[in-house]
């Protein structure tokens, strides 16, 4: 099924079917399911509310674009290094701040990942506010397609895991779980980590295809927007999380010349969402084969 | 020397803003242990009534501030009512996300509402003046922002004291089953609560205003955090900490800027905070309560 998607979407790019239009939006959509899958991770699975990601997504844009600009590494070496820079990055972040519980934790986050945006503002060797531009368009639907199923295929075998098993537990209950003699924090600080290298990624794809970044870019509201996809996805579910960074994506693209409606629209789906189904539109159930023959079965 | 106390004079005004802020962030903490994100923006909402109430109704500053306050102590009861009471009992999680939500709400709102471009606050209402005492400049702004916000917070210390509402507020955030079984009613009383911090943050919009001459929709951001970093400073849900704290942050971000570099002045108080988190999470006047399962 996968293949048979990839192929039919790039027989569209490559005889030209799809236009500019489509292939920006299909790239945009792409990134969002990475960062939202990586986040929900993060928030989802493990409960650690994290306001940040923007920042692991700037470090790994700024990481991949130094290498292919500055340092001619080829490109898969560059997502590489971003991701393993973002990871450090959360690796050096996670560490202390993870001690913090709850709200703490998320304003520490919130302020970490403005802290990451104020120093790439400060560091000439970046360009400091004006950002990097003539990155060469690196990115094409092959490695979007890839980086797509490399996050979900480690997300949900991690999951899936004993180690993913003791990371829900962190979330159920903290003390609980250490009780039962599982080093929370290892597992907050893995979880983090996994994430903030995702989101590394991510900001490399992005920044090979929209040839500029900039500190302005990976602000508070980047990780607002990346917070909506998995809050309205469901706290807790991998699917749930890329239906929503797709309708997201859509709904961004639909309501381009009306900024100001959409960010209306996003507060109220996290009001409205919170208040009525706290546990977003998947709950923290997963969308597989077998929940499809489930409901295959019921039909018959 | 004579630069370093002109410094601190120049922080103290900036302080008062940051520890009214602060304030409303305290209060809201103690009483239902929720981050008021959307706090700042109440303040911006705060600004843009005294703007309007002064260049279409033609107020004062004074008129304009109290008008502001109205105002906003309504929101401030219409967000609680709305958005935070209905998630009173849920995770903490849930009402922080639904925080940030209201605030993104009132943000994108009044740029649908008034624009996005920022709005020069009318000279006409109050003309800067500079003093010179002693070798210091000393503004009038500056201290016609110093001045309200110390009066304003001994306003809000009475209240505390020795009001009836005062006292049910102080019961409800030590116990709140305890604080029904006496008789008080809860929602009146964070209703209250809503109403006096979003008033003096409000207060706090017209003097930023007035202090920074500029206001546009997303003023609330930056200042809302760094009027929690304050908040955190002192000890969250401690009124004389958040005053303090206000205080510490106002100085020390006008002497990094007047110093260093002033594109790091951002980057400081976040620095503040990670720090008090990591050291003391409970903040300078706080206790360590211990958690309990």
């Amino acid at each position: 099924m996968l293949v048979v998607l990839f192929s039919l979407i790039q027989y569209g790019i490559s005889t030209r079917m799809l236009s500019q239009y489509y292939q920006i939006n299909l790239t945009s959509m792409c990134i969002n399911i990475i960062l939202a899958v990586s986040l929900s991770l993060i928030n989802g699975f493990t409960g650690q509310l994290s306001l940040g990601h923007a920042g692991f997504m700037a470090v790994g844009a700024y990481a991949a674009v130094i290498m292919t600009t500055k340092l001619d590494y080829p490109f898969l070496a560059a997502l590489v290094g971003a991701a393993l820079a973002a990871g450090m990055a959360g690796f050096v972040i996670g560490v202390p701040t993870l001690r913090l519980k709850g709200d703490y934790l998320a304003i520490a986050t919130l302020a970490l990942g403005e802290i990451i945006r104020v120093v790439l503002q400060n560091i000439d060797y970046v360009n400091g506010p004006a950002g990097i531009s003539g990155i060469p368009k690196l990115t094409t639907w092959a490695w979007l397609f890839g980086g797509v199923v490399l996050t979900l295929i480690v997300v949900v075998n991690l999951v899936n895991s004993s180690y993913g098993r003791a990371i829900i537990s962190v979330r159920e209950d903290e003390i609980a779980a250490e009780l039962m003699g599982i080093n929370t924090t290892k597992y907050k600080v893995l979880a983090f980590v996994i994430g903030a290298g995702f989101a590394g990624l991510a900001g490399a794809l992005y920044g090979h295809y929209f040839y500029i970044i900039k500190p302005e870019t990976f602000n508070f509201m980047k990780s607002f927007d990346i917070l909506v996809m998995v809050v309205l996805g469901g706290l807790g579910s991998t699917t749930g999380a890329v239906i929503a960074a797709i309708f997201i994506t859509i709904l961004t693209a639909a309501l381009q010349p009306f900024p100001e409606i959409r960010m209306i629209l996003y507060a109220l789906i996290l009001i409205i969402v919170m208040i009525y189904r706290p546990q977003g539109l998947m709950g923290n159930k997963e969308f597989s084969r077998q929940t499809l023959g489930r409901i295959w079965g019921g039909r018959k | 020397m004579q630069e370093f106390i002109q410094q601190l004079v120049n922080g103290l005004s900036l302080g008062a803003i940051y520890a009214l802020i602060a304030l409303g962030y305290t209060m809201v903490y103690g009483i239902i242990k929720l981050i008021n994100f959307a706090h700042g923006d109440v303040m911006m909402v705060g600004a843009f009534v005294g703007f309007f109430s002064i260049t279409l109704l033609g107020a004062n500053i004074a008129v304009a501030m109290l008008l502001a306050m109205t105002a906003c102590a309504l929101l401030g009861i219409i967000i609680e009512k709305v958005a935070y009471r209905p998630l009173r009992n849920s995770t903490r999680i849930a009402s922080l996300i639904t925080a940030i939500g209201v605030s993104f709400l009132l943000e994108y709102l009044t740029i649908f509402f008034i624009g996005p471009n920022q709005k020069v606050f009318p000279a006409t209402a109050f003309a800067v003046k500079a003093y010179d005492i002693a070798g210091l400049s000393i503004l009038n702004k500056d201290v016609f922002v110093f001045v309200s916000a110390v009066a304003l917070m001994l306003v809000l210390q009475y209240i505390i004291k020795y009001t009836k509402t005062g006292k049910a507020m102080r019961a409800v955030s030590l116990d709140m089953e305890a604080a029904v079984l006496m008789g008080i009613s809860v929602d009146k009383t964070i209703s209250m609560t809503f109403a006096i911090g979003s008033a003096l943050a409000a207060a706090a919009g017209v003097m930023v205003g007035v202090y920074y001459g500029t206001i546009n929709p997303l003023m609330g951001i930056i200042p809302g955090l760094k009027a929690f970093v304050a908040a955190v400073l002192g000890g969250i849900g401690i009124i004389p900490g958040a005053m303090v704290g206000g205080f510490v942050i106002g100085l020390l971000e006008t002497i990094v800027s007047g110093y260093g570099n002033s594109l790091y002045r951002d980057a400081v108080s976040f620095g503040v905070l990670i720090l008090i988190l990591l050291i003391k999470p409970t903040g300078l006047f706080g206790k360590d309560t211990g958690e309990k399962v």
